[in-house]
């Protein structure tokens, strides 16, 4: 009995003493941290994939919360949770957000196996970075997509994934929150997020090879190879710049016309989630303006 | 033809895993003639389980839990696990223990962290401690060697370990009388562990690992030194503590220093690092053999410094090229 | 014998054409002119299209003050100013001369005579190190740096000694090996020209001892020059590695970086770059043609070339008895640092050592297994690394760990990779890690900058 009145008292003791220890120390040593930090990072995904340009939710939310004091949230978008999440996190910090358009991840690529020979068989750590070292890498474009999957491996969201049969990333457009982890992991740039358009209707240049025509052409069946005939198919929208050999279409000022896409003798230009086209489509161009959001209309075609 | 491109270096110098493991397998050849020679039956079924429980755990491990899609069996890192669990173990030992052992050591000890490369401890000494854990009495009542046709049923006696404990304990040094010369330890023939009965067999085994490149010599140097050094200085203090060379012929200190603290994946990775831990490891077993509850203390104190090898690792590193001491 | 203090590995020699004179390769129908034949700034084109050209005559010149001009190594008019696929695997900035016949500018002196310093007393240091940055030469040994550059200590350096590279510490090749056999005192000469340039009267030529007969016509051609002295070194990758050589010959380590050799008094310079540096001081021969190494075990013909630079490898390739059939692996350079190629069509450039053909099967990489922590790797890294450790962290990102363990003072030699018993791609995975360190470390000063 007396053994158990013991055992029953000392660890009581040793209880009590802990408790007094661990109440000194939770006052002594706490850190005194704004409220909202914690109710803001409670509404982000909590992905912590640094797509906001913070390291981690709690960052961007410190971020938020600091520019908010300052009077505003702009620039601040958490691409994961999109504008629903801004819009709670505009609610916490007692301001408003200015919309932005949703975005998506695109490959800039389309040198599947049939369209881009293979020269050579690489041999090393399956990983773009290492074969980017050697220059080429396995096929003559020195600009096409790599086919390792550091991008998939990048993603935290299973959003990317290589297609089997083509070797090129593919971008579910479901998953993805246009964090940018792809861009940054790719080490030839050839992912762009990019504005993801009405309906998810947007037309991309799906080439990032900046060679001269010959050279390009030569490497890829459906390389661009800066013939600027798209150029001259949108001479009304300006929505087509030639750079490096290398077209490029302004999703802003794109008006989903299409034609570039038709003009483009390399068949480099597609159009994303568009119907199938009618056999004789007069004017498909129309529909697509009437559907565009605020952020196009903003652009006006230049006088 | 496409060529092959691939960063260099383009050549391989031809070493292998499994040349590794089937190097260390070929020197323990010699001490496992020995044990046959001096164990006879028991030896071959302890062995000949002991490799095939862990070949088959590994095997179905990896295929059936793991999934892993390749096998790696092939490359002998099973095979000399399981001879390294088997020159642990008393000849006499019944084969479920066997098979418990082998289930330990590689499963436990080996698959649930990852398989090859991942495992913190040594497989063999995991399953080899938790059998002397589970089992004492069978793990401990050693055969005495010559009694070639018997299994189970043998005759065992004393160690030279107990009855060097014994003569501590009672501090009556009539006790070390008994004990065998330190040359009939060194060439074999007294009770133990399968695998502990020629210390200069072993020895043999090392020589030609180092020679081969298989292993280098800071570890078992260090911890043979170490055992020496201070087991020679309590011999000279006090004469209950055995003669040095004595010390250094029994028990499972050779095999332990020259087989278990070596083993690439457990021990440090930088030379300073390996000196470091052979001679914790010696430190480690003398205390365990003089003044802890077993009679051996090679496998605790192997395991034991096994759990410090990151942190020598974080801390060893190697000299650098071109760095000025401070 | 001396050698390097810390790790090394020993790859099997395979030097098929030590006993192969060197031969002159033909005269290419077309050569092409990389503007990137060495590290630094690239040259810049200074003829155009349709214009003539004799040998020597300059096409480009120094794009700034590390970088190098560069020569015509043949004469005809030039094609195109365009760009070519070069060893690096990318396409850049090139010349293209279309070769008529062989007219040399007349201020070379085709001679062959050899010119003893004695010969040329007014002959200064600034004067050296002029012509030789006019002659466009360049390591010789692989890296392509500049030559003038190293021989102009920065400020507040001293040069005490000039240590010639004449390990040739690769496998296979042997152009160094034969140029020493060939020309030697051309050499010696070459090496008292670097020695006045840097205004040193310590020379040492370390020769690797599986070179034996270069050993000794060097050591006894080099008993008129009581200040060279030829060093024996026992044969260990990578001795030709300039920090390993200065600590095999003189016994000095090389800090990490950013430490150069001339911290601790040492110019390196390798042989070739000595007997260019006699062609172009005392013979005014810009630098236009170098001693290639074709070899592989298939190869029918291995031998040592003297080639033009700008000569398409395909055509050094077919003097040597062509492409073999069953062809793996196209290596520029050597086994160990080499730079795999991605065609024969590649023009030949000053750093362009060897070229080495491996079999289909040689030239595979065995698939990579788990790391066993054997610490084979540690014990080889010739620099005291941690290879399995940096690869680690590379794979998983940890940039600020991998500074911490000095990722940047990784040679590339390749010596872990090599060693590896689980044949995993460390340095494939190092060098990663090794880029992006130095990407963080430049861009931390560009802020500390501003």
């Amino acid at each position: 009995m007396d053994l158990i009145l013991l055992a029953v008292i000392v660890l009581g003791v040793l209880g009590l003493v802990s408790a007094l220890v661990l109440f000194y120390a939770s006052h002594r040593f706490a850190v005194h941290e704004d409220p909202r930090i914690g109710q803001v990072a409670a509404v982000l995904p909590q992905a912590n994939c640094g797509g906001c340009g913070y390291p981690g939710c709690s960052g961007f939310a410190a971020a938020c919360v600091k520019a908010a004091d300052q009077g505003s949230l702009d620039g601040k978008l958490c691409p994961v949770g999109g504008q629903a999440v801004m819009e709670q996190v505009a609610d916490i910090v007692g301001l408003s957000v200015v919309a932005s358009a949703p975005k998506v991840a695109v490959v800039r690529c389309n040198g599947s196996c049939e369209n881009r020979p293979r020269i050579a068989e690489f041999d090393g750590m399956p990983t773009c970075r290492v074969q980017q070292m050697l220059g080429m890498g396995e096929t003559a474009c020195p600009y096409g997509c790599l086919g390792c999957g550091d991008c998939v491996a990048a993603c935290q969201f299973g959003a990317i994934s290589i297609n089997p049969s083509t070797g090129l990333p593919e971008v579910d457009e479901e998953k993805c929150t246009a964090c940018g982890a792809c861009a940054k992991a790719c080490p030839r740039g050839v992912i762009e997020i990019r504005l993801k358009g009405p309906k998810g209707r947007r037309v991309v240049v799906l080439c990032n090879n900046k060679d001269k025509g010959a050279v390009a052409n030569k490497a890829c069946k459906s390389a661009c190879i800066g013939c600027g005939k798209c150029v001259k198919t949108c001479e009304k929208f300006q929505a087509i710049t030639l750079e490096n050999n290398l077209a490029y279409i302004d999703a802003e000022k794109c008006k989903m016309c299409r034609k570039c896409e038709e003009a483009c003798p390399k068949g480099a230009i597609h159009g994303f989630n568009f119907p199938p086209r009618k056999p004789a489509a007069p004017q498909p161009a129309e529909p697509a303006v009437a559907s565009g959001t605020t952020q196009q209309t903003n652009n006006e075609k230049p006088a | 033809m496409k060529p092959i491109i691939s960063l260099s270096p383009h050549v391989h110098g031809g070493d292998s895993v499994s040349r590794n493991m089937y190097g260390v397998c070929i020197a323990l050849v010699p001490a496992l003639l020995a044990s046959l020679w001096f164990f006879g039956l028991g030896a071959v079924v302890v062995l000949l389980s002991s490799v095939l429980f862990c070949v088959c755990f590994e095997w179905a491990i990896s295929t059936f839990i793991l999934k892993s899609p390749r096998l790696t069996i092939c490359d002998g890192s099973a095979i000399l696990t399981g001879l390294l669990l088997g020159f642990n173990l008393p000849s006499n030992l019944p084969l479920w223990i066997v098979a418990i052992g082998a289930l330990v050591a590689i499963g436990i000890g080996k698959m649930t962290f990852g398989g090859l490369g991942c495992n913190p401890f040594n497989p063999a000494l995991v399953g080899r401690v938790f059998l002397l854990i589970s089992f004492p009495v069978q793990m401990t009542s050693w055969p005495q060697p010559g009694q070639l046709a018997s299994y189970i049923d043998v005759q065992t006696g004393a160690t030279p370990l107990s009855l060097m404990k014994a003569a501590i304990v009672s501090g009556d040094t009539s006790y070390l009388n008994q004990l065998p010369s330190a040359f009939q330890l060194f060439v074999g023939s007294s009770a133990g562990s399968l695998g502990e009965v020629s210390a200069l067999l072993l020895l043999l085994g090392a020589v030609f690992m180092i020679w081969r490149r298989i292993i280098t010599w800071h570890i078992p140097v260090s911890i043979l030194a170490t055992v020496a050094f201070v087991s020679g200085l309590m011999h000279l203090a006090n004469p209950v503590y055995a003669n040095p060379l004595v010390v250094l012929c029994s028990g499972g200190l050779m095999l332990g220093a020259c087989f278990m603290a070596t083993d690439y994946v457990t021990s440090p990775m930088t030379t300073r690092g390996q000196l470091i831990y052979g001679v914790c490891i010696g430190l480690l077993t003398i205390v365990i053999r003089n003044w802890g509850a077993y009679p051996e203390g090679m496998s605790f104190a192997i395991l034991t410094m096994n759990a410090f090898t990151p942190l020598i690792n974080t801390y060893c590193k190697p000299k650098r090229f071109g760095e000025v001491k401070k | 014998m001396k050698t390097f203090r810390i790790g090394g590995v020993h790859p099997a020699e395979n030097k098929l054409t030590a006993d192969k004179p060197i031969r002159d390769a033909m005269l290419p129908k077309q050569a092409v002119f990389s503007m990137f034949q060495h590290i630094g700034a690239p040259a810049k084109p200074v003829v155009k299209k349709g214009d003539k050209v004799k040998v020597g005559t300059l096409l480009a010149e120094a794009g700034g003050f590390v970088s190098a001009p560069v020569h015509s190594s043949v004469s005809g008019t030039v094609s195109k100013v365009d760009s070519v696929l070069d060893a690096s695997g990318t396409r850049r900035a090139a010349i293209y001369v279309d070769v008529e016949g062989d007219e040399w500018e007349e201020s070379v002196d085709r001679s062959g005579q050899l010119v003893r310093l004695s010969d040329r007393p007014e002959l200064d240091s600034k004067t050296i190190i002029e012509k030789i940055k006019n002659a466009g030469i360049v390591g010789m040994g692989g890296a392509t740096f500049p030559c003038h550059v190293k021989l102009s200590p920065p400020p507040g350096c001293k040069a005490e000694c000039v240590i010639i590279n004449a390990v040739e510490c690769e496998p296979y090749l042997t152009a160094d090996h034969r140029l020493m056999l060939e020309h030697a005192d051309e050499i010696l000469v070459g090496v008292s020209l670097i020695m006045k340039a840097v205004g040193v009267s310590r020379g040492y030529i370390g020769i690797e001892n599986n070179k034996p007969d270069a050993i000794k016509l060097m050591t006894e051609k080099s008993q008129a020059y009581p200040e060279i002295e030829v060093v024996p070194l026992q044969v260990k990758y990578p001795q030709g590695g300039e920090k390993q050589l200065i600590d095999a010959v003189i016994g000095r380590q090389v800090p990490a970086p950013p430490a150069i050799p001339i911290n601790v008094g040492a110019v390196v310079q390798n042989v070739g770059t000595a007997f260019a540096i006699y062609e172009a001081v005392m013979h005014n021969k810009p630098l236009i043609d170098r001693i290639i190494t074709v070899t592989g075990k298939s190869v029918s013909n291995p031998g040592n070339l003297r080639a033009r630079l700008g000569t398409p490898m395909q055509q050094l390739m077919d003097e040597c008895g062509g492409l073999p059939a069953d062809t793996g692996k196209i290596i520029g350079g050597g086994p160990m640092m080499g730079k795999a190629l991605l065609s024969l069509d590649v023009p030949m450039t000053k750093g362009s050592s060897g070229l080495l053909i491996m079999n289909s099967k040689e030239a595979r990489r065995s698939a990579p297994q788990p790391c066993i922590r054997c610490a084979k790797c540690v014990s080889a890294c010739p620099m005291g690394l941690e290879p399995y450790l940096l690869a680690t962290l590379s794979t998983h990102a940890e940039w600020e760990r991998a500074e911490a363990n000095d990722v940047v003072s990784c040679i590339e030699c390749g010596s872990c990779q090599f060693t590896c018993p689980s044949c995993r791609p460390l340095l494939d995975n190092i060098r990663v890690g090794k880029q992006t360190v130095m990407g963080i470390i430049r861009s931390r000063a560009a802020q500390a900058k501003k």
